[in-house]
């Protein structure tokens, strides 16, 4: 090998070891982008009050909307108050929901909405839930918590079931209570 | 362990000799033949866990292991045979072949080469140490999907340091492979006069290179989530499952096509030897090549189509992906029109070759069924799925290494193999291929879904046949084993060019065996 080769060489590994450095930038840039996506199309905005457009009611049609609850941790329970309830498109609707803490202390938890079938997530507008803030409960407290929706009527016409639920998180440093050691 | 095995089982064709000469090797021969060997030792060990599935799967209910072992297999045998097996293997055959093909005395950073060899051994180690790590080995699945990775042991750790080193490898021997083909080729020797498996291994290079990072990036965002309370995840701290998945698929479908593209480049030069043709339409393999590798970018969300995107994201994945059958068929095309007309022979790497160019095909017909959203949806992690992609990375990928070594072992040991018994390994192999997988179409489209120990009994019959052939499947590869060291120990001298069609330098220009130090003079190419 002589030297340009080598200097010819050296520069090329320069080069290549920055693109890669880059693309592992990169790897992370996905996190914010992916974020930032969700955002504009509007995916993942499940903890924000919707808007109601159609206030129109059908009354010809009726949906069963199931209401579940799962608790990540397993330290409290969180239960829908109705397991069901059949429901007009367009009707305002409120649920509640109950929380209860056994602990001797105070948490703090933050609730994630999904629903099934997915597609139809879009036709259910929350204009009050529960989800939209961090709830603080204290310990042995037990807790209503509302959630009030509307079936947007445009729900397409093979929907007859609809699941609602809910799973609580614990947010990380939310508990406090002078037995915490 | 296995790196003991590595240098143990290399042949020697070098004047120093003991284990430091493994050790601190810089010569490319060297390190391509650890690399096969590294690789050949993992491809037992990835063998003997897919045994271990087929085996609890022989029969309804649960008989040998443990779920949650089972689990572990299925993970493993996924890491174990992509990175372990089938890209040292890829990368092996580079080491050897393309300083050779371009007429270069040996890699531009020999030194380099070492490191990332030796980085390997250590990578399969924490891999297969896991296994014994409290809280068992990873049960996740080889794509780590999150959450399950943030919950699982202390093997998970083992697992994402094993896969940081195994980047680090595979970005610094693509560094030397980009830096090798674009600076020391002999004079004459333009770019688009390069051996096609030099190309596709160029255009390899530059995929891994992109790729790797982003997976490294994956996996240790995945640690900083198990250990130092970040959440990119985590859906407790805001963070965001699905996103593993993006991220993942991302580095995941440009994977796909480091398997398959320098397994397309090594047929690319058996089937002009053996058809006695050139290769039909090199400037288009050139070109159709470079867009597979470009689209492999733009898809990677059709491996998810389930995790509830719009469908208007769907439709593109679908679209997007149905295109890569474009360039894929035009490659088809080619070596179809490669071996038209030819004079044909069929030595074991020709056979190879063209159970390549049948098996990978209907692999590549199956993933285009896959790729149709609707019926994705349905045949999402079934028994269709393991079968279509083991088409494509067993009788596609596999198959064309078992091409190349038996194309190139004259060079690489200067003594030819067992003709009868190199066919015995290839009807036995293509067989038991097919009766291992072909049946798995069955199970998924009857609804059988994957990694999981147990099924319901309508799958029992089926499944009972798939695990015969992959028994049969894994003899022949021991067989293979032996055909190998017969050649080495016993064969007949195989002459300077034993293939009537092959016309690059390695058979134009050197002895066989290649000596140790070669092209030190580059030669002219015309």
């Amino acid at each position: 090998m002589n030297n340009e080769t080598r200097a010819n060489n050296r520069l090329m590994l320069k080069k290549l070891v920055v693109m890669s450095l880059l693309m592992f930038g990169f790897g992370y840039l996905l996190v914010p982008l992916y974020e930032k996506i969700c955002d504009v199309t509007g995916l993942n905005q499940v903890v924000k009050a919707d808007e109601l457009v159609n206030t129109q009611v059908d009354n010809s049609r009726l949906i069963t909307v199931e209401f579940d609850s799962n608790s990540r941790g397993g330290l409290w329970r969180l239960s829908a108050l109705e397991k069901k309830k059949k429901v007009h498109p367009g009707e305002l609707i409120e649920v509640m929901y109950e929380i209860h803490n056994p602990s001797d202390f105070s948490v703090t938890g933050q609730a994630i909405p999904s629903y099934g079938p997915t597609y139809a997530s879009k036709y259910i507008k929350k204009l009050d839930c529960f989800c939209f803030k961090q709830q603080e409960i204290l310990a042995g407290e037990t807790k209503k918590l509302p959630v009030v929706f509307v079936i947007d009527s445009d729900v397409p016409l093979d929907v007859h079931t609809i699941t609602l639920s809910f799973t609580i998180f614990e947010v990380e440093g939310g508990r406090t209570s002078s037995a915490e050691g | 362990m296995e790196a003991a095995h590595a240098h143990e089982d290399s042949h020697d064709h070098a004047p120093p000799s003991g284990i430091v000469r493994y050790l601190t090797t810089t010569n490319h021969k060297d390190i391509g033949s650890m690399y096969l060997w590294f690789s050949f030792t993992m491809f037992l060990v990835g063998g003997i866990m897919a045994l271990t599935i087929r085996s609890e799967l022989f029969q309804p209910g649960l008989q040998l292991v443990r779920p949650e072992f089972f689990n572990t297999m299925t993970t493993l045998h996924g890491l174990i045979m992509v990175f372990g097996a089938i890209m040292p293997a890829f990368v092996g055959f580079a080491n050897w072949q393309i300083p050779l093909m371009i007429g270069a005395p040996d890699m531009a950073f020999p030194r380099m080469n070492n490191w990332s060899f030796w980085l390997l051994p250590p990578a399969g180690m924490l891999l297969i140490g896991s296994l014994f790590a409290p809280g068992g080995g990873p049960g996740a699945g080889w794509t780590m999907y999150a959450p399950l990775t943030v919950q699982q042991g202390m093997g998970m750790d083992l697992t994402i340091f094993a896969i940081h080193i195994l980047g680090m490898s595979s970005i610094m021997g693509s560094i030397n492979i980009v830096t090798t083909i674009l600076n020391m080729r002999a004079p004459g020797m333009t770019l688009m006069k390069m051996p096609l498996f030099v190309w596709t291994w160029l255009i390899t290079a530059y995929l891994l290179i992109a790729v790797m990072p982003v997976l490294a990036g994956a996996v240790t965002m995945t640690l900083t989530d198990r250990h130092f309370g970040t959440h990119f995840f985590n859906p407790a701290g805001g963070g965001d499952p699905v996103m593993f998945q993006h991220i993942f698929w991302f580095f995941g479908h440009p994977e796909v096509y480091i398997i398959a593209i320098p397994a397309f480049g090594v047929v690319s030069q058996v089937f002009p030897a053996f058809a006695r043709k050139p290769l039909f339409g090199y400037a288009s393999m050139v070109y159709a090549t470079s867009s597979i590798a470009i689209l492999s970018f733009l898809v990677w969300a059709h491996h998810m189509y389930t995790v509830g995107m719009p469908v208007e994201a769907q439709l593109y994945y679908m679209f997007a992906t149905m295109l890569i059958a474009v360039p894929t068929g035009v490659k088809v095309f080619n070596w179809v029109a490669t071996i038209w007309k030819g004079s044909l022979t069929f030595e074991t790497p020709m056979l190879f070759a063209l159970g390549f160019l049948f098996l990978f095909t209907l692999g590549g017909f199956t993933g285009l069924v896959l790729s149709v959203v609707p019926i994705d949806v349905q045949l999402h992690d079934t028994y269709y799925v393991v079968a279509h992609f083991h088409y494509v990375m067993v009788a596609g990928a596999l198959f064309s290494a078992f091409s190349g070594v038996y194309f190139w072992l004259p060079k690489w040991i200067g003594k030819m193999y067992d003709e009868k018994l190199g066919k015995i390994h290839f009807w036995t192999s293509i067989i038991f291929f097919n009766v291992a997988f072909f049946p798995q179409h069955f199970l998924g489209l009857a609804g059988m879904p994957r990694r999981i120990p147990d099924y319901s009994l309508q799958f029992a019959d089926f499944n009972m046949v798939s695990t015969i052939g992959a028994f049969g499947f894994g003899i022949s590869q021991v067989f293979f084993l032996y055909i190998l060291l017969k050649a080495i120990k016993s064969g007949e001298k195989a002459p300077q060019n034993p293939w009537d069609g092959a016309d690059t330098l390695e058979w134009t220009h050197l002895p066989s065996p290649a000596p140790y130090h070669s092209f030190e003079e580059a030669p002219q190419v015309k």
